[in-house]
């Protein structure tokens, strides 16, 4: 018991944090003092092992990780737990909506899904000029960066073209801010080129918003539709998902012989102690935590039955290289056929394994395959099916390279498709890319615009780190003053701000 | 027919709108000092020299003639480097049908496709022919078709080109005849007809200029450029590229580069002078 003062003690006196942070943290360390969800000694110990991982979501999930409640009920009936009437115009919508978003829980504590607001927030839009949607939208904006400042926090526009869109894209590149972070439900058959247009051009300014594959995910769901919420996660409206456990494929693939053991036995045996360890959670969730007896459940907003449990697999690059280094190739993940089919492969057990098991109190008796997109500690492992970073051909061949895993992943997979800054003169590269990806299969388009070390400037590539050394070595004479004061702020600069990278070689120019 | 091609790529943003597969093709009329480029000038004359610097071995004789093996190759352009006439050993040839092959394998993720080079012109019979097969081609006929050229060809070679054309981007390399000769070895006459040609048939897309300080920036050379983009209309896209030495070989790696400040600077003077659309690198270097 001291161990556990102790560490409550650190935070509460720990000077980085904020008191609402601190209030945070406590709650979580009280939450882990509980004892964990009785688990059999095989799972805790491959658990303990981390080859499969519970996201770190807590010892007593007392609520879902993932809540995406049908805001139009609150909207078209009001609440009486909220005691809230019903919205008569844009703003009561909007306050509506507001106050709404403080009783939906997640595992970060704060919603991860704020509602497909264009479609809520049409029908109070009749007779709204443009300029006061946009200055009512502006504001709500702020509001939710301010307030819920959680890059988490999704917002889904689409797949329609309609004015409510067309100015969240605007007051979204205007304030280019960390919340909400933005889907676009993009349907090729009826969004059309200038919607998708402008969403393109948003992201060579802000690197939002994403594109979901919207004839895909519909595919997957049912009438009531899904959302795209926190780090690309698709799922079911009026749900959401109760947990996310995964799996390290590379610790899998240590622990096999051969490809032929991987498949065999130990990717069956590792993924029935991931279902084990998702058993013992939502049992939890479900038969001791009294959530589903919230106003939420009562009035309407999710479903008790719409609730998914998310099947999470990374470091699939690094299973694979460690696979081929066992039966002595030598091609690597995301640049040779014969490993990147190898790979497709492992998303094919994987799904295979994922529809054969029967799950109790999960959305449609079935956990959804996904590919996580990493936590901050994994180091060394690369997320979901990714190309480890730095390694990536161009964006094509990258595409292409990873299209046939999409098809497997339904609650959600995503890559991160870096540009160099060069497309920023030339928008329409991004909207062609991203119809490219989406045509070939992908879910859910992400692309990145940073500085990259290698830039194609016209006709030829260069390494800007190579242009740095030619720079310093032709400038040696006379840059000794400015040197100490460069070095720190390319290093801030380098952290903060990978954007304005060129600008920094040409200070070293100046000298 | 075939086509020597030096390197394609299938994702280039910087080779004209949208996304672009590009063909480099080998061999240049021009021979230009501040080249990026220098080994896609000369075409290969199976010397050999290249053959022992090859560590991987993916470069050997058969028959007299250079033979290259791609899986070897690790990309170390030890044979460029090694190579006195500026030539390439790596070169692909590749027919009409090869190069409809690979745009259909990513034509979703195209806008169009862009020969440059080398000087694209140079091989005009391949040009002529792969543009006419894509308008042709039901499938392909939405992409876009440029080229990136010196704009060293004369009318007829235009008048075969244009019809299948649908945008060029012309570098000029200086306006002053001598300095033109200087920088590239010829005479700047087709180049500059060449111009005022792309610019009435409504296929000029971009003039290009590489902006070196003290030979093409000076007052004398800005004069002349604005003057000639008056004569094509004040709207015409001038894009400035700065000069910088790293991977120059030869005397111009001496020379002094563009930096950003001066740039901004004679764009400001062309934007003063009236021209509409002057574009100034995004990355700096």
């Amino acid at each position: 018991m001291p161990d556990q003062l102790e560490m409550l003690r650190r935070i509460t006196d720990d000077p980085s944090l904020s008191s609402a942070q601190k209030a945070r943290a406590l709650s979580l360390a009280a939450e882990n003092m509980l004892p964990y969800p009785a688990l059999d000694a095989e799972t805790a110990k491959a658990l303990d092992a981390r080859v499969i991982c519970d996201m770190f979501e807590g010892h007593a999930p007392y609520k879902p990780r993932y809540v995406l409640p049908d805001y139009a009920v609150v909207l078209t009936k009001g609440s009486d737990w909220l005691e809230l009437p019903v919205p008569q115009d844009l703003d009561e919508a909007l306050n509506t909506l507001m106050i709404a978003y403080h009783h939906v829980p997640s595992v970060t504590g704060m919603p991860v899904y704020i509602g497909k607001l264009d479609d809520l927030l049409l029908p109070f839009c009749t007779g709204v000029s443009d300029d006061d949607i946009y200055r009512k939208i502006k504001l709500f904006w702020r509001y939710i960066d301010r307030v819920l400042p959680d890059a988490f926090l999704h917002a889904n526009i689409g797949p329609t073209d309609n004015r409510v869109a067309r100015t969240i894209l605007r007051v979204d590149a205007e304030l280019k801010q960390i919340a909400p972070n933005l889907t676009l439900l993009y349907d090729p058959a009826t969004s059309g080129d200038a919607l998708l247009s402008q969403a393109t051009g948003n992201i060579v300014e802000c690197s939002k918003p994403h594109v979901a594959n919207h004839p895909l995910h519909a595919a997957t769901f049912d009438a009531r539709g899904y959302g795209i919420v926190s780090c690309y996660n698709a799922l079911p409206i009026a749900g959401g998902a109760s947990t996310l456990t995964r799996i390290n494929l590379k610790e899998v693939a240590l622990r096999a012989r051969d490809t032929r053991h991987f498949f065999t036995e130990v990717l069956p045996h590792y993924a029935d102690l991931a279902f084990r360890l998702m058993r013992a959670r939502i049992d939890y969730l479900f038969n001791h935590s009294g959530f589903f007896d919230s106003f939420l459940v009562t009035e309407g907003w999710i479903e008790r039955d719409r609730f998914t449990a998310m099947y999470g697999i990374f470091a699939m690059a690094e299973a694979v290289d460690v696979l081929q280094a066992k039966a002595g190739q030598t091609g690597r993940y995301g640049h040779d056929a014969a490993a990147n089919a190898l790979g497709h492969r492992i998303s094919r057990a994987l799904s295979d394994l994922v529809q054969a098991q029967p799950m109790e109190n999960v959305w449609r008796g079935r956990a959804m395959l996904h590919a996580q997109a990493g936590l901050s500690t994994d180091t060394g492992l690369t997320p979901g099916v990714r190309i480890p970073y730095g390694t990536e051909p161009d964006p094509v061949a990258h595409v292409q390279a990873l299209a046939p895993h999409h098809a497997y992943y339904p609650s959600g997979i995503s890559e991160i498709l870096t540009l160099d800054e060069t497309i920023k003169a030339n928008p329409l590269a991004v909207f062609q890319l991203c119809k490219g990806a989406l045509a070939s299969g992908f879910r859910e388009f992400t692309a990145n615009v940073a500085s990259n070390d290698l830039v194609r400037v016209t006709g030829y590539m260069i390494r800007l780190s190579d242009v740095a050394k030619h720079n310093a070595q032709k400038g040696s004479r006379t840059n000794t003053t400015g040197l100490g004061a460069e070095a720190a702020a390319k290093t801030a600069i380098l952290q903060h701000q990978p954007r304005v990278m060129g600008q920094e070689f040409v200070a070293g120019h100046r000298q | 027919m075939q086509a020597i091609v030096s390197k394609t790529l299938l994702f280039s943003c910087v080779d004209g709108p949208g996304n672009r597969m590009v063909l480099f093709l080998q061999g240049c009329n021009f021979s230009c000092p501040t080249c990026h480029n220098p080994h896609t000038k000369r075409r290969c004359n199976d010397c050999g020299l290249c053959i022992p610097v090859c560590a991987p071995k993916a470069l050997s004789l058969v028959e007299g003639k250079i033979a290259f093996d791609a899986s070897l190759c690790t990309n170390c352009d030890d044979c460029l480097r090694i190579c006195p006439i500026s030539a390439n050993p790596m070169v692909s040839l590749m027919d009409v049908g090869q190069v409809l092959a690979l745009t259909r394998q990513n034509l979703p993720f195209l806008t169009g496709i862009t020969l440059s080079g080398g000087e694209a012109t140079a091989q005009l019979k391949f040009s002529v022919a792969l543009f006419t097969a894509i308008k042709e081609a039901r499938d392909l006929a939405h992409l876009t078709c440029f080229v990136d050229t010196n704009g060293h060809l004369g009318p007829v070679g235009w008048d075969k080109l244009l019809p299948v054309t649908d945008g060029v981007m012309l570098d000029i390399k200086a306006f002053d005849e001598g300095q033109h000769i200087y920088l590239t070895g010829r005479g700047n006459d087709k180049s500059l007809a060449s111009a005022e040609l792309l610019a009435a048939s409504g296929k000029l897309y971009e003039l290009r200029l590489l902006m070196i300080p003290g030979k093409t920036d000076t007052r004398r050379e800005l004069e002349a450029l604005v003057a000639l983009v008056k004569r094509l209309g004040a709207h015409t896209r001038v894009k400035l590229n700065a000069f910088h030495n790293h991977g120059v070989r030869g005397p111009a790696s001496a020379w002094e580069t563009m930096t950003k400040d001066r740039l901004e600077q004679i764009a400001t003077t062309l934007r003063a002078a009236g021209l509409s659309q002057v574009i100034t690198p995004v990355v700096w270097l």
